[in-house]
């Protein structure tokens, strides 16, 4: 049931933010509870991108359901396909090649920096800058042409299969990523100028929808959202998968809970993916792409959990088998989902300018909230 | 905390409790009336700690429903899945939202989707489904809607 809009018996004004609104990235409906210009409550409307995947997915087969992730978290796109890859591979045991795991992890490091990118130049813009947009959209821009070359997409790449990925990377991939790299570390320095020191942005996220970890803990929330308030989760450290644990990078954390902190922990974060696309890009082993598997897949019987670090926190993909070609049941534990239902708790109390704040720092995508 | 002592622990906890062999973490099979007190230990005894709810969902096996709890503890890093068996035609469970606060979303999420009602929750009702879906639960097997949806 949606609220009456309009004014309360107390004097208390319910208001719209959405679904067609600017600052909520996509088809996102809050209804707000507002006394002054103090949020009393908010209210998510969810549903308007739901298009019931895991539903879909109980009539495609274990090849087919991968594709459908994609578009979930579409900016997150490699590492949802990852996921959905490890699952099966796990049923069935399949050994992914040395090859394949290198790609991939490549991929998914690449995801993160695009996605950090574009979450960092719409951030400034919900606050009111437009100028950051266009530099995060020029680094963005030489990842999506390496996607482009490699996976033949820009976006919805579905370039990860079970046994490893789908083709060979292009000949020019070595070469553009480094090309990448440099330019990364010529321009990131502009990040810091524009946004992290300026004073009127640090005013706006400091102190701005704080996050004890006890709450990160009890919502369930992850990724840099709870990073940001000192909980350990990184799905890459405490349950490695790939060749994670035979990499050198940290887990970023920061203590404050703010908004500000989320912040920090996006921009230390991408500096720690290209510390590990720098370690793998001149060591991607020779071999094959991917491992040979049976034409038709048959998980058996019995239940399958995996989880993976996206760019948003923690994916969890858990498929119940009967024995045949399709699932029986599947479930995604998306990130978004859980990350949003803080929303409420953080913002109560707070002026309505923060909300803005704190939707953006907690990078929410609609489509992976919805499904 | 091993799997083996982590079963030991957990049967003396609820000893009518049984244990699903098989599968990649300990799997407890509980009936819906010992669920709340046990959910409770889940969490605050400070050996378990189950503090992470991570995934709460439901499966429809035609005859009846199984909720499934997948549990973790940040501070011990064990797992541990807890099932429940719920009769078809009148599903009823206690809310865990008192306990891990993610469960409101997560229980509104599958009150809509398989029409399980979650007794004490705070606020059920729809969350993705517009108004007018009251009853119809479109991830149960015999759901059908010959207008959105496209069999191949």
């Amino acid at each position: 049931m949606i609220e009456e809009i309009g004014t309360t018996p107390e004097g208390e004004l319910i208001i719209n933010v959405g679904p067609q609104h600017p600052s909520t990235h996509g088809v996102l409906h809050l209804v707000i509870t507002l006394s002054g210009e103090t949020i009393r409550k908010v209210e998510p409307h969810l549903g308007y991108i739901h298009r019931s995947i895991e539903k879909m997915c109980e009539s495609l087969t274990y090849r087919q359901f991968i594709y459908v992730t994609s578009r979930m978290d579409y900016l997150s796109a490699h590492i949802n396909n990852h996921a959905c890859a490890l699952v099966v591979e796990k049923g069935l045991q399949i050994e992914v090649p040395a090859r394949a795991q290198v790609i991939r992890v490549l991929m998914d490091e690449l995801t993160r920096v695009a996605s950090h990118e574009l979450w960092w130049g719409s951030m400034a813009m919900d606050l009111g800058a437009f100028t950051p947009f266009f530099h995060a959209f020029r680094e963005r821009e030489s990842i999506n042409e390496i996607m482009e070359e490699t996976c033949g997409a820009r976006l919805t790449m579905n370039y990860m299969v079970p046994g490893g990925v789908v083709q060979d990377i292009h000949p020019n991939f070595q070469k553009k990523v480094k090309a990448f790299l440099q330019l990364y570390k010529l321009k990131i320095h502009e990040y810091d100028e524009l946004v992290t020191g300026n004073i009127i942005f640090q005013n706006r996220m400091k102190g701005v929808g704080i996050i004890k970890p006890e709450d990160a803990l009890s919502y369930g929330v992850t990724g840099p959202a709870a990073r940001g308030s000192g909980l350990s989760c990184d799905v890459r450290k405490i349950y490695p998968y790939e060749i994670y644990d035979k990499l050198d990078f940290e887990e970023v954390l920061e203590t404050a809970g703010d908004s500000f902190a989320r912040y920090m922990v996006r921009i230390r974060e991408m500096q720690q993916s290209i510390r590990i696309i720098e370690q793998l890009i001149d060591n991607i082993p020779e071999g094959d792409f991917q491992a040979k598997t049976k034409a038709v897949l048959k998980l058996p019987k019995g239940d399958y959990y995996t989880r993976v670090e996206t760019a948003r926190g923690e994916l969890g993909v858990y498929i119940v088998s009967e024995g045949g070609t399709t699932p029986y049941r599947i479930k995604f534990r998306s990130p978004g989902f859980s990350n949003l239902s803080i929303l409420d708790h953080i913002a109560r109390g707070s002026k309505l300018g923060d909300l803005v704040a704190m939707m953006g720092t907690l990078d929410l995508v609609i489509p992976d909230i919805d499904r | 905390m091993q799997q083996e002592e982590l079963k030991i622990k957990l049967s003396a906890l609820l000893p009518a409790a049984t244990f699903e062999e098989g599968g990649e973490w300990l799997t407890m099979q509980v009936e819906p009336t010992d669920w709340p007190a046990l959910a409770n230990n889940l969490l605050t005894e400070p050996t378990l700690n189950f503090n992470f709810l991570f995934c709460l969902t439901c499966v429809d096996w035609k005859t009846h429903l199984t909720m499934v709890y997948h549990l973790s503890s940040r501070t011990f890093g064990h797992n541990m899945v807890v099932k429940v068996k719920l009769d078809a035609a009148k599903p009823v469970i206690a809310t865990v939202s008192d306990l891990w606060r993610t469960a409101e979303f997560h229980e509104r999420e599958v009150y809509e989707m398989f029409g399980v009602n979650f007794l004490n929750h705070p606020d059920l009702r729809l969350l993705i489904l517009p108004d007018g879906w009251e009853g119809k639960n479109p991830l149960r097997k015999d759901f059908v809607d010959p207008i959105n949806m496209i069999k191949l």
